[in-house]
């Protein structure tokens, strides 16, 4: 973690809190009564703590055709986690306003039913009574016995917060889309297999009544048709209408663009339904040259075990029978795997936003300098979410040399922008009206303008908003979070509308409002903005999205083609169709159909090529062997970088779960020294891949390592030994104490590799060199048998190489250093006091450290000659000048970042062998024995 | 009580400051031998060869054949006639075979099993692009390993030491007897070779333990109780030998030597080194230096090691390497001292060592040492520690760096850290160009 301020230790809800500090208790008079609300779990900074529920949670409902809106489940699946927050309520209002512009039927100049593909929308949604803020993401599931083929369904985050909500809208938003894509996958799926079996259903149903009128023709001679037969012939048309019907729904649905496949939002799913996706595809292909046979005959080969039913001419009344749930509407893999993403996301999202926007800060800030990151910081924390970028910003992850549009940028982004839309919440309570196209308020688009995303949501189609009660308050909505992706390629297209045209269409459709509905901001995303529009918006965000635009320019290329700006004009005329209730049963004339596109699947197809190739990018050819570190996580190669990450075995292995490890043995007080204690097998322990654990591993390190410095006077050689790579041995009798310093000292130990924190927190066997190689912090038992003898022998015969902290007579035998770095790292007097608030002052300041070795390590000139008359001496010189006066760094300081810039160097041209088995880099110099 | 030179943790001319530990081996690692400029051959106990990358410590090979330990091991380079560079190792064991070893692709190239016992000792003749095995008879192969010829059987000991002399001659240590034998075309065939004893040299009193050809003129040899004898490897004819002693306190008499009146442990000569004008003797635990013209010894360390040294090596830079069963490689510097007229070496070490009889030939020639030359002294300029058993054999790769190997089963790649920055930081820039990141 980078940024440290002290605030955000408090604001993380964790599961357990570290025991307090151990100082002497206040007398009583002194101490100050703690916040009400914190045996809730909630924070001081909680403005909803009152409210029915404590912790975020989310929400599915369905607007059901039977019964109206309803709450299906909550994620954690957990009756506590509402309280007495009525779920019922709530979801009647979310389902009270979807912008998504669902419409099946007939269109008039097409015989048959259509799908539409309808991207899902998202919107905020408040109610102040209840204190609970939801971000609202509205999607539709295809279903063949319902109301118009669709069901309504939406998924909501809900909080106490408002902030969160809106901080964290393009994250939710991107997360949720995920989710829902997942979902929608599943969903396709199962209504392709529904349809089939219902086209299998007619097709019986087809022969045997042709059977039938065959044998009353045959009966009847008497030249005339009688009511009976023209009945059937009536039935049998209608029959024949429906199969061609489902025919073409059934090739509709398998049409359906599956761009998303390339996206970065699409997630590995397991082999068998990338095949399946795949023959789909194949399916797709062949319709559109052949339609349907291939395909029906691939799946009748799949699924012979269907017996068709004969059905009636006319389906039952769409009251009648019982709808299906939400997972039979999806293939039970995509529905497990959508509940997965959906806890993930509520793990996600946990905590209070300062913390969030706090992480996602260093995150976005880390991912700029990928090369230096495997020094101090935990990996698995960066590879948690690999695809997950700072929705704010987009960076795009190959320049990490960009590193000044960050400072220009992100931080301002979010402090502007929160304070933005909070005086838009309070100033301007306005009403969300249906089809007010030209109202216009200029005051809208401020709050959008400084978010710099939302300036791609400046988009006018709002329609199918229903207005509902009281005390909702629409805080935003988007309608696609996937195009926001390219969103920058097509803010370069050459064919804009006018801006004052884009203006008026995203100000509009603010009133006042009686009831106290508010819109806060609109999100369609599918928009167009031109380049003299950014313009007008001299500020730093602009700037940014700017340079960004020259550094991706070459890689997007491929996305410009017409076939993107088609599917744009496509998307925003079908956005223009107004949502119709479309017949329930087939073969029905419907009344209400309106205009549409009848190629718009085609469309999407199009877009297909548009998006497929992204040329490799540099970092992902630079480490090909541990790219979990180096590559760019960037969009394209997600699913690439998840395999590995999922397959590779070291993972487990890695500074995190050996801090783990020592986590448990850290606690003094609990830890029995048992079997497991003799670890003479030095290697780490299996990890638990929780992060809560480092959450509380860090404050545990974080606190020893402040009791530690206050503590021993000599705790700046000792650390000053960590970092430049000489082993530090801490030497005692008492297993538990050994440990608790070792924790303690780990935090200052640069990592040579990725996979393997060089911290072995006890030893019990003599040492050998191998061990000085492979450690760089060892906890070591002190004996009193003669194999103590032994083991003090090898100590000083391998003087050289290591440090020793004697714990039991409190000495340590170390290089003298007199630099200016430790002492900032360790200050004894430090203000700090709590564990986790020094762990990220430590992490701050080895952040610091780490760029300065980087520039160390990267510069050319202090390593090879300017010319070749240069000589050795000169560039030796100019180095030392450079660590000198550059870096500022004095006496010892120079070979902590020359240890640091060595470890770079060695991680950047990953020499395989020494990967696995580092160099031990060494200097002779005098040791002194320091005591207290 | 014990003398050993130690040196404070501050070593400034010692380069090595980057070390890299190659496992593989799981049985004592007694041989080293180089193949070219950047790869070398381990072998040992465990009977495996590995064959590694010098600049990157990189295992090459893994080479499986032997079935016990291994006797000897020996580089085969290509002929210069031979286009292609092909190099062999030859390596034997005491499972009496004698392996063939192809290194540009780890593959056994023969194998040699006719032996009747184990074979100590091999050889390659470069000139003669033969190569000769030593153990209870001495045989003389070719390339193709075609047996060209061999000795009869000897009886009282096995050969345990080769060394190539001029006039296609070899000397072999069998015992205390130094034999020479002759390589002279066989009569028969056109390709044959024909082995001829020409003479057995019997001067030391005990096993002779080291043996080398300094020059195309001399031969040293030394034995288990420390003889020191320097023989001239032209005169084989005559059956002359000129054998001085290495005592510069003796008037040069043929055939003196001198034997140390300590502890026979002590004073075995392990090991020979030399360049053109010095050999420099392991006896012991101390090193000595005896200067070939001035025909006296120069400089020495009595105890040099805490422990038996095992290999010396000379370097370029007057200096020498030297490992030792305490587990320690030392670096020594040859240097001269500048005119002090007090206690010349020679004499104090004589007293020291209990030559009794030379008390008075000693002043004499430290007198006339004072007047004529300036002595010179072995500085211990660095020392290497890492190994945590006996230090069996190292090799010197010039820049790249030094390789011990050791009774622990560890390899050691001792480094110049500051060469290795460099060259690391070159590999940094040229990958950056690679990737265009530049």
């Amino acid at each position: 973690m980078i940024s440290a301020p002290d605030v955000v230790a408090f604001t993380k809800e964790e599961e357990s809190e570290e025991e307090a500090y151990n100082e002497p208790a206040l007398p009583e008079e002194y101490s100050v009564p703690l916040f009400p609300f914190a045996n809730h779990g909630a924070n001081p900074w909680s403005k909803f703590s009152g409210s029915k529920f404590t912790k975020d949670f989310i929400l599915i409902s369905e607007f059901s055709e039977q019964v109206g809106p309803q709450p299906l489940l909550t994620i954690p699946d957990d009756a506590k986690v509402s309280g007495t927050f009525d779920l019922n309520y709530f979801s009647l209002r979310i389902m009270s306003v979807d912008y998504q512009a669902s419409f099946v039927g007939h269109p008039p100049g097409c015989a048959y039913p259509k799908l539409n593909f309808v991207e899902d929308s998202k919107v905020v949604l408040g109610d102040s009574k209840e204190g609970a803020f939801a971000y609202v993401h509205h999607l539709t599931l295809y279903d063949l016995e319902a109301r118009g083929f669709v069901r309504p369904f939406c998924m909501a985050y809900i909080s106490t917060d408002e902030h969160k909500i809106m901080q964290q809208f393009q994250e939710l938003s991107t997360e949720f889309s995920k989710a829902s894509e997942c979902l929608k996958t599943g969903n396709r799926k199962a209504f392709a297999n529904e349809l089939e079996k219902k086209l299998k259903d007619l097709d019986y149903t087809r022969t045997v009544l042709h059977n039938e009128t065959e044998i009353q023709k045959k009966a009847n001679d008497k030249g005339f048709y009688t009511t009976q037969a023209i009945e059937k012939a009536n039935e049998l048309a209608s029959v024949e209408k429906s199969i061609i019907e489902h025919q073409d729904l059934l090739k509709q649905i398998r049409s359906y663009p599956y761009r998303k496949l390339k996206d970065s939002d699409f997630h590995p799913y397991e082999p068998e339904c990338v095949v399946d996706q795949a023959n789909t595809i194949f399916d797709q292909d062949s319709t559109t040259s052949n339609p349907a046979e291939p395909s029906e005959m691939h799946h009748h080969a799949r699924m012979p075990s269907y017996t068709p039913k004969l059905i009636k001419a006319k389906s039952a009344k769409c009251f009648d029978k019982k709808l299906k749930t939400l997972e039979e509407l999806c293939d039970i893999y995509f529905f497990t795997q959508t509940l997965d993403q959906l806890n993930q996301i509520e793990k996600m999202f946990r905590g209070d936003v300062c913390y969030l926007l706090t992480n996602q800060i260093s995150k976005a800030l880390l991912k700029q300098q990928t090369i230096t990151n495997f020094l101090f910081e935990d990996v698995c924390v960066l590879d948690e979410k690999p695809e997950k970028q700072y929705g704010g910003c987009q960076l795009s992850n190959q320049d990490t040399v960009n590193t000044k549009c960050l400072e220009q940028f992100l931080i301002p982004k979010v402090l502007i922008s929160m304070g933005s839309y909070k005086s838009s919440v309070e100033s301007v309570p306005i009403k969300m009206e249906q089809e007010i196209e030209d109202s216009q308020e200029p005051e809208v688009t401020e709050p959008i303008a400084f978010d710099q995303e939302n300036l791609e949501y400046l988009d006018a189609d709002i329609k199918g908003s229903i207005s509902s009660g009281e005390s909702i308050e629409v805080l935003g909505t988007e309608k696609s979070a996937a195009v926001l992706t390219n969103s920058e390629s097509q803010a370069s297209l050459p064919i804009q509308p006018s801006p004052q045209m884009i203006r008026s269409k995203a100000a509009g459709r603010r009133t006042i409002s009686e009831d106290s509905i508010e819109v806060l901001s609109l999100c369609p995303s599918e928009s167009l903005i031109p380049e003299d529009f950014k313009a007008s918006y001299p500020s730093a965000i602009n700037e940014e999205s700017y340079a960004d635009d020259e550094g991706r320019g070459p890689y997007l290329s491929p996305r410009l083609n017409p076939a993107n700006v088609k599917e744009m004009e496509g998307n925003s005329e079908e956005e223009k169709l107004l949502p119709v209730d479309s017949a329930c049963c087939i073969g029905k004339e419907n009344p209400n159909f309106v205009e549409s596109l009848p190629d718009l699947p085609q469309k999407h197809c199009d877009d297909d090529d548009g998006v497929v190739s992204i040329p490799p990018q540099p970092y992902r050819q630079v480490d090909q062997g541990f790219h979990v570190n180096f590559s760019d996580c960037s969009s394209h190669d997600v699913s690439g970088g998840l395999l590995s990450y999922e397959l590779d075995p070291h993972y487990l292995s890695s500074r995190e779960a050996s801090k783990i490890s020592l986590d448990e043995y850290s606690d003094s007080t609990s830890y029995m020294s048992s079997a497991a204690s003799t670890c003479s097998d030095r290697t780490s322990s299996p990890a638990h891949p929780l992060s809560h654990f480092s959450e509380r591993h860090r404050k545990k390190a974080g606190q020893n390592a402040l009791k530690f410095i206050r503590q021993y006077p000599f705790a700046h050689p000792a650390i000053y030994s960590l970092l430049s790579g000489r082993t530090l041995i801490v030497l005692g009798e008492d297993e538990a104490m050994v440990k608790k310093l070792v924790t303690a000292l780990s935090i200052f130990v640069p990592n040579c590799g990725l996979f393997a924190m060089p911290v072995n927190h006890w030893i019990t066997s003599p040492l050998n060199i191998m061990d000085f190689q492979k450690w760089k912090l060892i906890g070591l038992q002190r004996m009193v048998s003669p194999a103590g003898v032994n083991m003090l022998h090898s100590l000083s015969r391998y003087s050289r190489y290591i440090s020793i902290l004697d714990v039991d007579s409190k000495t340590l035998r170390c290089p003298l250093y007199k630099g200016t770095l430790v002492p900032r790292l360790a200050d004894h007097r430090t203000q700090i006091k709590r564990g986790s608030t020094y762990y990220m002052h430590v992490q701050n300041i080895l952040t610091q450290l780490c760029s300065k070795a980087f520039l160390y390590a990267f510069c050319h000139h202090l390593h090879l000659p300017i010319n070749e008359t240069e000589t050795e001496d000169s560039v030796v010189s100019r180095r030392r000048n450079f660590l000198k006066f550059h870096l500022g760094l004095v006496n010892e300081d120079v070979k902590v970042v020359q240890y640091l810039a060595e470890l770079l160097k060695l991680q950047y041209i990953q020499e395989p062998i020494r990967g696995s088995n580092p160099v031990l880099r060494f200097d002779y110099v005098p040791s002194f024995l320091y005591k207290i | 009580k014990s003398s050993v030179q130690s040196l404070g943790e501050e070593q400034i001319q010692n380069p090595y400051t980057e070390l890299l530990v190659l496992k593989g081996h799981h049985d004592i690692v007694r041989f080293l031998v180089k193949i070219d400029d950047y790869r070398f051959a381990s072998a040992g106990d465990d009977g495996i060869v590995f064959l590694w990358n010098a600049q990157t410590g990189e295992k090459l090979f893994e080479l499986h054949g032997h079935t016990h330990k291994i006797t000897a091991i020996t580089a085969f380079p290509s002929s210069d006639a031979c286009k292609e560079k092909n190099y062999l190792i030859l390596t034997a064991s005491a499972d009496r075979t004698v392996i063939v070893w192809e290194c540009n692709s780890g593959k056994q190239v023969q194998k040699v099993s006719c032996f009747h016992s184990t074979v100590k000792c091999l050889t390659v003749l470069q000139r003669l692009d033969v190569w000769l095995s030593g153990g209870s008879d001495l045989c003389v192969w070719n390339r193709k390993l075609d047996l060209l010829c061999k000795t009869s059987h000897l009886t009282d000991a096995d050969i345990s030491a080769l060394v190539e002399l001029p006039k296609n001659c070899v000397a072999a240590a069998v015992g205390k007897e130094l034999i020479i034998f002759r390589l002279v075309v066989s009569t028969e065939g056109s390709e044959g070779w024909d082995v001829l004893e020409l003479k057995r040299l019997v001067d030391h009193q005990d096993n002779i333990l080291s043996l080398v050809s300094v020059n195309d003129l001399t031969l040293v040899t030394g034995s288990h109780v420390g003889e020191l004898i320097v023989w001239d490897a032209l005169d084989w004819t005559n059956q002359v030998c000129e054998c001085t002693s290495w005592d510069p306190a003796l008037h040069i008499v043929t055939q003196q030597e001198i034997k140390l009146s300590q502890n026979q442990r002590e004073v075995s000569i392990q090991h020979l080194t030399s360049d053109e004008e010095c050999v420099f003797a392991a006896v012991g635990k101390g090193i000595y230096v005896y200067n070939l013209q001035m025909k006296r010894l120069i400089a020495c360390q009595r105890t040099a090691h805490d422990s038996t040294v095992l290999h010396i090596a000379k370097l370029p830079s007057r200096q020498l390497i030297s490992c030792s069963e305490d587990g320690s490689v030392r670096i020594w510097e040859l240097r001269e001292k500048q005119q002090l007229p007090a206690e010349p070496v020679p004499t104090g070490f004589l007293t020291m060592w209990g030559f009794g009889r030379a008390n008075k030939q000693a002043s004499q020639t430290a007198k006339k040492m004072q007047e004529s030359t300036s002595s010179y002294s072995l500085e211990l300029i660095g020392d290497l520690i890492g190994h945590s058993s006996a230090v069996q054999m190292f090799l010197y790769f010039d820049e790249l760096g030094l390789v011990t190997c050791s009774a622990d089963h560890l390899i050691i790649l001792w480094k110049d850290g500051e060469r290795e920055s460099r060259l690391r930081s070159l590999a940094l820039f040229q990958k950056l160009e690679q990737n265009n990141d530049l």
